[in-house]
């Protein structure tokens, strides 16, 4: 019997738990994929890496990778992951989460990690919504945007990521999309390596919830959408990003930068006292 | 700040560094509760604590910031409790041994990733210096009123592990304890103390490393390819691999089975669950410590734990004097709660009292373990002080009439 081959990034997916449960179309796949083929590109030993994540569609990415991976409470991840790290700085912890679990819920954990430039890395799934819970409004919803919970088109300002992070205090800041493949997976691969609190957004398609309340087609049009409406821009001041509802979408790598982490300063700060 | 041991202040420690004169002070201190605790964490291995301040809790994290650089551990002030424990969890899972410490308002929030770490198995320590509450009631006063919230607090079922110190002597003895037992069984062990303890200084003995035990973490033998997260041994618990030790398992806050994998089903849940719970129950006589006196032949019993046992004596002796046949238990655990051990007692006693700074928590689970037997009578307090001894005494005098 012919034995499939296996593919290249098998190795560091549990196999076993294929097929997942995301929808077709999906943003968060392509960007699993984009996040296995960057660690192989960092070049680090996968034994030292863990995946934490918290809850959502995105919060389930901890469950595929065969990595140590922690599945924690809903918008508890960057707490998880920065005691991890301290109690081990050989670990390259990496948390990998949706917007709202990020921002909403756990907002205030991820403005103080960055603040304190404890050495993790978030990828962060932006796709407007709460996708595991059928749609209602994100702290990441544009204004006009439909929800389950905003029937009438969401009245809350939404928050520029890159910009919050810039100014919380984030080493590296990028944005990309699915439809930006090798780009994507190089700017996850940079903040791996790169020492600080980095962080990656993943504008990405959720045809299942999002889309279908907005009427922005499938997981192909959204593709199609980004095609013609993103524009790279490095460097871009994070500023100047924000996101609006059919509105172009400034994509590129914003920030990095060289800065001590928590464990830097606390060494400096506790040397010969 | 209170200059501990001049001269042993080295350099920042990069390798955590155990059981040598840096880390464990053996010898006479007078100490606070709370430092006592710090100290205690520091002796069981602690080399993590992430936390919050919070009256009266705060000395312990400030003793570890003081500390823990110097003896290769980190300490760091979390946004909140949420996150401190979310920290602890995170950090024992790398494989050094956490703490955190709180009080009432804290607990609240750390209740919500206490149910994680219980889910998961997670070695790890939550100190709780209770102060009177509800809400943030009296911030500098103290109370025994968290003791329901410790037991149920997270949703859902499960049992927990909780001592109660009366002394700063026994926060040394029993955080040591607490970390014994949170890695031996795999759970968060809560320290349920009052302010009153943590902030009383008394003599505090620290004995030499030698003789200080340590129940190091149930590490597994097998290789990778043979091993199952949650797969238990005979005791009911699993063997436990810390992250980046090549194992690269998976654990979830989840329904799950042995490997750790989410497993959405009636019959995972009932194996999960009941396993969680037997692990505690059928080893609660390796957990329980009481401390009784004149149990022999007593007719009433007094039921105490934490500071109210310092009072309890008071009242006891004063009721003996007068020929009342009165002895005392003290609970050294609170949780698991002694049943048997008082349901036999209860077989001979006529009356129980129940002094403790609530409005009637632990009382409740001492009449459903004595049954229609004897009598259970409570000494409430609101909180903010002790109980006058003759409270006490004469609900002693009144119950045997
Ligand atoms: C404390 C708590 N509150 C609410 C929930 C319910 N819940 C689960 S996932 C989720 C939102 C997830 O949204 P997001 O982080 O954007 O992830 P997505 O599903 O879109 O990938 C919510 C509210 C929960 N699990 N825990
Ligand atoms: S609901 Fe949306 S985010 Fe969740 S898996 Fe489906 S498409 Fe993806």
């Amino acid at each position: 019997m012919n034995q499939m081959p296996e593919h290249p990034l098998e190795r560091f997916l549990r196999m076993d738990r294929i097929p997942h449960i995301w929808c077709s179309g999906c943003g968060i796949g392509t960007a699993v994929t984009c996040f296995m083929k960057a660690l192989d590109e960092a070049e680090i030993d996968p034994d030292k890496v863990v995946v934490v994540s918290g809850i959502g569609c995105t919060g389930r990415v901890a469950g595929y990778v065969k990595f140590d991976s922690f599945h924690t409470t809903h918008g508890r991840a960057v707490p998880f992951a920065t005691g991890a790290k301290l109690a081990n700085p050989e670990l390259t912890v990496i948390v990998f989460s949706g917007d709202g679990d990020l921002f909403a819920i756990g907002g205030n954990h991820f403005i103080h990690a960055a603040r304190r430039n404890v050495d993790i890395k978030v990828f962060c799934i932006n796709n407007f919504i709460y996708g595991m819970t059928g749609g209602q409004v994100a702290p990441t919803t544009p204004l006009g945007a439909r929800t389950s919970t905003s029937p009438y088109g969401c009245f809350e300002p939404p928050f520029n990521l890159p910009y919050l992070a810039e100014s919380s205090g984030a080493v590296y800041v990028a944005r990309w999309t699915p439809l930006h493949i090798r780009r994507l997976t190089h700017s996850m691969a940079e903040a791996i390596t790169k020492k600080g609190f980095s962080f990656v957004e993943i504008v990405s398609p959720c045809p299942t919830v999002y889309s279908r309340y907005n009427r922005l087609g499938d997981g192909l049009d959204m593709i199609k959408y980004y095609r013609d409406n993103c524009r790279i821009e490095n460097w871009a001041d994070t500023k100047n990003v924000p996101m609006e509802m059919g509105s172009e979408i400034v994509v590129g790598k914003f920030v990095d930068i060289d800065k001590p982490t928590f464990l830097d300063y606390q060494r400096g700060q506790t040397d010969g006292k | 700040m209170e200059v501990y041991n001049k001269g042993i202040r080295k350099s920042f420690e990069t390798q955590p560094h155990y059981r040598d004169e840096t880390s464990i002070l053996t010898g006479e201190h007078f100490w606070q509760g709370d430092i006592a605790i710090a100290e205690g964490a520091i002796a069981a291995d602690c080399r993590f604590f992430a936390g919050y301040p919070i009256t009266p809790a705060s000395e312990i994290a400030e003793r570890m910031a003081l500390r823990l650089p110097y003896i290769g551990g980190v300490y760091i002030q979390m946004e909140d409790e949420l996150a401190s424990m979310a920290a602890i969890l995170g950090g024992s899972w790398s494989g050094v041994k956490s703490m955190t410490a709180t009080s009432g308002p804290g607990l609240s929030l750390m209740l919500e990733n206490f149910g994680l770490g219980i889910m998961t198995e997670t070695p790890c320590v939550i100190v709780n210096v209770q102060r009177g509450s509800p809400s943030t009631g009296l911030p500098t006063f103290f109370a025994q009123a968290d003791m329901m919230q410790a037991r149920w607090g997270s949703h859902g079922d499960y049992e927990v592990i909780a001592l109660a110190p009366d002394s700063p002597q026994e926060c040394f003895g029993l955080t040591i304890k607490a970390f014994n037992l949170s890695e031996k069984y795999r759970l968060p062990v809560f320290i349920l103390t009052d302010g009153l303890v943590g902030h009383m200084t008394e003599k505090v003995v620290v004995p030499p490393p030698d003789e200080i035990e340590v129940f190091p973490r149930r590490k597994t033998q097998k290789p990778p390819d043979q091993y199952l997260p949650y797969q238990p041994e005979d005791d009911l618990v699993p063997q436990m691999a810390n992250f980046g030790e090549g194992y690269r398992l998976h654990s979830t806050g989840l329904t799950h089975d042995e490997r750790g994998y989410p497993d959405m089903t009636i019959e995972a849940q009932d194996k999960l669950i009941r396993r969680l719970i037997n692990k505690i129950r059928t080893n609660v006589d390796d957990i329980i410590m009481v401390e009784e006196q004149d149990l022999e032949d007593a007719e009433v019993v007094v039921v105490s734990y934490g500071v109210t046992s310092r009072v309890v004596p008071l009242a006891v002796e004063k009721a003996r004097k007068e020929g009342i046949k009165v002895g005392q238990l003290r609970l050294l655990t609170v949780w698991p709660f002694p049943e048997e051990r008082i349901a036999q007692i209860a077989e001979k006693a006529k009356a129980w009292v129940v002094p403790e700074i609530n409005l009637g928590q632990m009382v409740r689970e001492v009449e459903r373990a004595v049954g229609k037997a004897s009598k259970v009578v409570p000494v409430s307090h609101a909180g903010g002080d002790v109980h006058d001894p003759d409270d006490i005494y004469k609900v002693i005098t009144e119950v045997i009439q």
